[in-house]
């Protein structure tokens, strides 16, 4: 055997490193010495974070291992860096609430989950195998459980994680099932095999039903409309660093490997099936999500379909089916990050000071808490799309990747996806209304988040203005792909 | 070159507007004015250093082997792509003008910054409410006009463009208290936000005929020969004039397009350099603090349209309709303002409308210009008065704030009879009226005559219309000279109360501009600043102008600049009822003058009347009734809509599975349908 190969994998690897030093740690450290593994994780991943910056790393082009089951080029090099930058901003943001006493003993575990959900992400993304692919799934999912219930002592959080590990197990058959009929069809798991089964294929009934069960599986990850139900319930009742982990980082890595597949493996059958199918799922993706978030008055809860609908604006560069789409979609995920890891810091340094979790209870406080007012301001800004901040150039971007492909169903759906922008503005400013501008007798009282709060706020405060004034990284995000 | 100093020369402006900006309040004040201060000296120093090596390293970058100064990209990033033309970026353009401009801000702004340090306290030397603030603001100014010069492509500019609009709308209302600042800069920034409504329509009816926004392939001279490293494209001056005659719509409403483009792009202009009739903003403008009025509404933001007119002079040169465009706004706008001058009673008004005037001069000159005659001398000439009006009248204008400081009134009348308390303020605000009267050996006479001579080879009628303009200008600053300064002495100056001059902090500055604008005349811009980058003689050493001045306009001008000021002797020197009598003979000239021909009277008639109750209300009805209606109905539709699928959302897990297995059949179901 070519052991060569797995020099391929060096991402892999570096965070397989990352994980068991986390585990030795955690294992092997004396009581007294507990205390900094979640310091010890987070200096270990920002070393590993700036390691996949290395030019050696990115300039290796297009290489694959395992008989071509894995596949690294500097697109999917770069989107693992993207998503390394968010969950180490996870890991940052928890590092307090994991300090609690109910949570304290054990957590040197989440962080050893987290990075174990990452691995598997990074397996969803580099597959060029649906077997692969279907490991890396699980790898991702299961472990998400764990982290949803890891406040098992509330009893909002067991039941969010028993209705996730429920759907999420539903989800996975009926992925399953579309895997075997493509199986059946193709006779392959690859997917450059398949797309060339595939290529001269009368189009039929099976083929659509399985393509449609590929989707589902894989929006549930993205929590698109209808597969989107245990998404309110699970980011209400998850502990606030799994869910803002959840809503970015899962959701981000679900997008690319999205792409990669109906690219790659169903790219021959595009025109046909899966371009009307994404329509319509972005079209009530945004639209649902977009009506739900109106009526939320849970702060989490809203977030919850606030991404959903943002996993809706996500899936309009898939379909731009072009070098643009996927600069267009890195750049949103990358934005997205930043936004909503601003907004999800916030609302855990409220819980964890105050443990409030209600829109109405946050009026009044630019009065107390004029600092966090204003990221969650930016945020909020940010995820509405509002120039100059980098929100609006990601839906920029994206929209205009989408009209590139030219057909008059796109105009009509960006026109959609527009008119929903502005519906979400008006839920975005609900929040900055309640904080900026509405009184109210009992306002938060004022407290200084801790150290690891400010500095993960501060890096998302910075990526949004950063990636605003300097959206040319949309062009080096081009230029990469 | 290099580009870490034109990087440092915009982001050290750009970072002491943040520090100032957010930690500003936690700084005490003299530290904030001393970090503002020092940080536009080093900015000083790397301008000299980058105006230098241009104009005299004889590097093959900047220089061509003929003598021809080069355009030099220092570096040109893309900030944002539309599409794969459709690009907008910033950079860095070094040539003459641009090079001038990096010597002209800077000078001023360290002086303003300097001369602010003494200004913006009371004589307790307590210093002002929001002095932070107010170095934040000057550093913000800075950064945008530095930006604004430097500029490679139309856009970059158009994005500084409106940086110092909403600065200088800042700087004018920093006295916010104050209703007459709040209104005022509420004006300044309308008035010009109508007129970039143009500049924008413009560039963009020039950018979608000639698929581009860059300045270099805009307007590069027609290569003969030379070939040049930097250049981007093939496309010139000529091309883009190729590209409109050759277009389907050359022509819309009796003019080409590119008239058009060009006299919309000129519009924005206007509203910036105050010219006629988007004048109006500028003499409200005074109610700034005076060092704003001096950096801002004299010597740099204001002659931004002049060196848009100049970055763009090539194409204009294709269109002769729309540099005769330019010449008669100038000409209309010299003679309205300088007649204006003659009447005001408030010193920084007065100043006010001489600047309208001396940018109007400018105006005429680029107007007039013609490669034809003297090599394009007009403008040469324009550039020259650009850079020595913004030395004298920034010195002017820091005289004036001497004055006002020290006397705390505007009206000259509370000031009469000063040179014996104000000796440095006398003698360097006399030197100033020298300079823009037009007298050898000052600044003034220098660019003022090659404009004069600019206009001579041009047509009789601006030579003859433009020295009167000239002769008036003396007339009214010598007016302003000797009613600040002689005239009977007022009773409160006795005593304890005595005006006298300033700390050191202003009065150097106001030292420093009097020497510039004693020896800037002899500065050879005919070698240095060409419309072409030709020099237009060699330099044959320190008189090098004196030996190249047409001496019969010479003369001229220096004989009506004399006679303008020994009429303004005889009348105004002493207390005497000339004056009087002349106002009573012309009472109706007396009075458009002062009410400065009615114009403000009529915007407030055409926008109130006219545009409020004709098209402003109506808009309004339909915005409140069909608009907003529309929206409501939109909002109570999805309202409705939200509340009617909540029961989607149950909690029970069961109904979740079943949701997900129906939507998956359901969509391959349909699918399968819809294309079998």
């Amino acid at each position: 055997m070519d052991y060569s190969q797995f020099l391929v994998m060096k991402q892999e690897i570096g965070l397989l490193a990352v994980f068991l030093l986390v585990f030795l740690f955690d294992t092997f450290m004396p009581q007294r010495g507990q205390g900094c593994v979640g310091r010890f994780c987070c200096v270990l991943f920002a070393i590993f974070t700036a390691f996949g910056f290395c030019p050696s790393l990115t300039a290796d082009g297009f290489d694959s291992a395992f008989a071509g089951m894995y596949n690294s080029s500097a697109a999917v090099v770069n989107i693992k860096n993207i998503l390394n930058i968010g969950a180490l901003i996870v890991m940052i943001q928890a590092l307090r609430w994991a300090d609690q006493d109910m949570v304290r003993i054990r957590r040197g575990e989440f962080y050893e989950l987290l990075l174990v959900t990452l691995f598997g992400m990074y397996l969803m993304i580099s597959a060029r195998h649906f077997l692969l692919f279907v490991i890396g799934l699980e790898t991702a999912s299961l472990p998400l459980a764990a982290m949803v219930a890891f406040e098992k002592h509330r009893y909002e959080s067991r039941e969010a994680a028993i209705k996730y590990i429920l759907t999420a197990v539903f989800s996975s058959a009926v992925f399953l099932m579309g895997l075997s009929f493509v199986y059946g069809l193709a006779g392959s798991l690859y997917f450059d095999n398949i797309a060339v089964a595939l290529w001269g294929e009368q189009f039929n009934a099976l083929l659509a039903v399985a393509l449609a069960f590929v989707i589902a599986g894989i929006g549930f990850k993205l929590s698109l409309v209808p597969f989107h139900l245990w998404t309110a319930d699970v980011y209400q009742g998850a502990p606030t660093p799994v869910t803002s982990y959840l809503s970015v980082i899962s959701k981000g890595s679900a997008a690319f490997a999205a792409m990669v597949i109906l690219w790659q493996a169903f790219g021959a059958v595009y025109s046909q099936a899966w371009e009307w199918m994404l329509y319509a799922l972005i079209i009530i993706t945004i639209t649902v999500g977009n009506l739900f978030a109106i009526r939320q008055r849970n702060i989490k809860r809203f977030l919850a379909f606030s991404s959903i609908s943002q996993a809706g604006y996500i899936m309009l560069g898939v379909i731009a089916y072009n070098y643009m789409g996927m600069a267009a979609l890195m750049y949103y995920v990358l934005v997205y990050i930043f936004s909503n890891l601003a907004a999800f810091g916030v609302v855990g340094a409220i819980e964890n000071a105050s443990g409030k979790v209600w829109i109405d209870d946050y009026k009044g406080l630019y009065k107390t808490n004029p600092r966090l007012a204003f990221t969650m301001m930016l945020a909020m800004f940010s995820l509405a799309g509002i120039p100059p901040f980098a929100g609006f150039f990601s839906k920029f971007f994206i929209f205009t990747s989408a009209i590139n492909q030219g057909s008059v169903a796109i105009y009509v759906l960006v026109l959609i996806a527009l008119i929903n922008t502005i519906i979400s503005l008006y839920y975005y400013l609900l929040v900055v209304k309640a904080m900026f501008i509405s009184q109210d007798d009992c306002v938060i009282a004022r407290f200084r988040s801790a150290g690891s709060e400010r500095l993960a706020l501060w890096i998302c405060v910075a990526g949004i203005i950063f990636l605003g004034i300097v959206s040319c990284v949309y062009n080096h995000l081009l230029e990469i792909v | 070159m290099e580009i870490t100093i034109p990087i440092l020369i915009l982001a050290i402006p750009l970072f002491m507007f943040l520090l100032l900006g957010l930690t500003g309040m936690k700084m005490s004040h003299p530290v904030a004015g001393i970090l503002g201060t020092l940080g536009m000296g080093t900015v000083l120093v790397l301008s000299y250093i980058t105006a230098f090596t241009y104009f005299f390293s004889g590097n093959p970058e900047f220089v061509a082997e003929s003598g021809e100064r080069l355009q030099a990209v220092i570096f040109n990033q893309t900030w944002l792509q539309f599409t794969d033309s459709l690009v907008i970026k910033l950079g860095f353009l070094l040539d003459p003008i641009s090079a001038m401009m990096l010597v002209v801000i800077p000078t001023i702004s360290f002086m303003v910054h300097l001369y602010s340090l003494g200004y913006m306290r009371d004589h307790h030397g307590v210093y002002e409410h929001g002095f932070q603030r107010f170095y934040a603001f000057l550093s913000l100014f800075s950064f945008s006009m530095l930006g604004l010069v430097v500029a490679t492509n139309i856009f970059q500019m158009y994005i500084f463009w409106e940086l110092v609009g909403a600065s200088s709308y800042l700087l004018i209302g920093f006295y916010y208290k104050k209703p007459s600042a709040v209104s005022a800069s509420k004006k300044a920034f309308i008035v010009t936000r109508f007129a970039d409504l143009g500049f924008l329509i413009g560039i963009l009816i020039l950018s979608y005929y000639t698929g581009t926004f860059d300045f270099m392939s805009l307007t590069s001279a027609p290569v003969d020969g030379i070939a040049n490293v930097y250049q981007v494209s093939e496309l010139t001056a000529e091309g883009v004039k190729g590209i409109f005659t050759n277009s389907a719509a050359p022509i819309f409403m009796g003019a080409s397009v590119m008239t058009w483009a060009l006299v919309l792009i000129f519009m924005g202009g206007m509203g910036k350099s105050a010219m006629m009739p988007l004048h109006i903003w500028l003499p409200d403008a005074m109610e700034g603090p005076t060092p704003v009025s001096a950096l801002i509404h004299a010597a740099t933001m204001v002659v931004a349209g002049v060196y848009l007119v100049a970055r763009l002079f090539p194409l204009y040169l294709m269109e002769e309709a729309a540099l005769n465009i330019i010449v008669v706004v100038g000409a209309l706008t010299a003679f309205y303002a300088a007649m204006v001058a003659c009447t005001q009673i408030d010193i920084k008004r007065v100043l006010a409308f001489s600047t309208i005037s001396q940018i109007a001069f400018m105006m005429v000159s680029l107007g007039v210009a013609r490669p034809e005659f003297h090599h394009g001398v007009g403008y040469m000439a324009g550039m020259f008065h650009l850079f020595t009006h913004a030395m004298f009248k920034a010195l002017l204008f820091l005289c004036a704030g001497a004055l006002i400081h020290a006397i705390g009134s505007n009206d000259y009348t509370a000031m009469h009879g000063l040179r014996k308390y104000m000796p440095i303020t006398h003698i360097t605000f006399l030197i100033g009226c020298l300079a823009i009267a037009g007298i050898i050996p000052f600044a003034g006479f220098f660019s003022k005559d090659e404009i004069l001579t600019a206009c001579f080879g041009n047509s009789m009628l601006w030579y003859v219309w433009m020295s009167l303009v000239a002769g008036l200008t003396a007339f009214y600053m010598f007016r302003l000279y000797y009613l600040i300064f002689w005239w009977k002495e007022h009773k409160v100056h006795e005593g304890h109360h005595a005006p006298h001059d300033q700390p050191w902090t202003m009065t150097a500055p106001l030292v420093i501009l009097a020497v510039i604008s004693c020896v800037a005349g002899f500065v050879p811009f005919g070698t240095l600043v060409t419309w072409n980058g030709e020099p237009m003689f060699a330099y044959e050493g320190f008189f090098t102008n004196l030996a190249h001045l047409d001496w019969s306009v010479a003369a001229i001008s220096l004989a009506v600049a004399i006679i303008a000021i020994v009429i303004a002797t005889v009348m105004y020197k002493k207390e005497n009822p000339l004056p009087a009598k002349m106002k009573n003979a012309l009472p109706a000239l007396w009075d458009w003058c002062y009410h400065r021909f009615y114009w403000d009277e009529l915007y407030q008639f055409i926008t109130h009347k006219i545009i409020f109750g004709c098209i402003s209300r109506p808009i309004a009805w339909f915005d409140r009734h069909i608009i907003d209606g529309a929206m409501d109905g939109l909002a109570i539709v999805t309202n409705k809509a939200s509340w009617a699928i909540r029961g989607l959302q149950s909690g029970r897990v069961q109904m979740y599975v079943w949701v997900y297995l129906a939507g998956a059949l359901l969509l391959g179901a349909i699918t399968a349908i819809c294309l079998l």
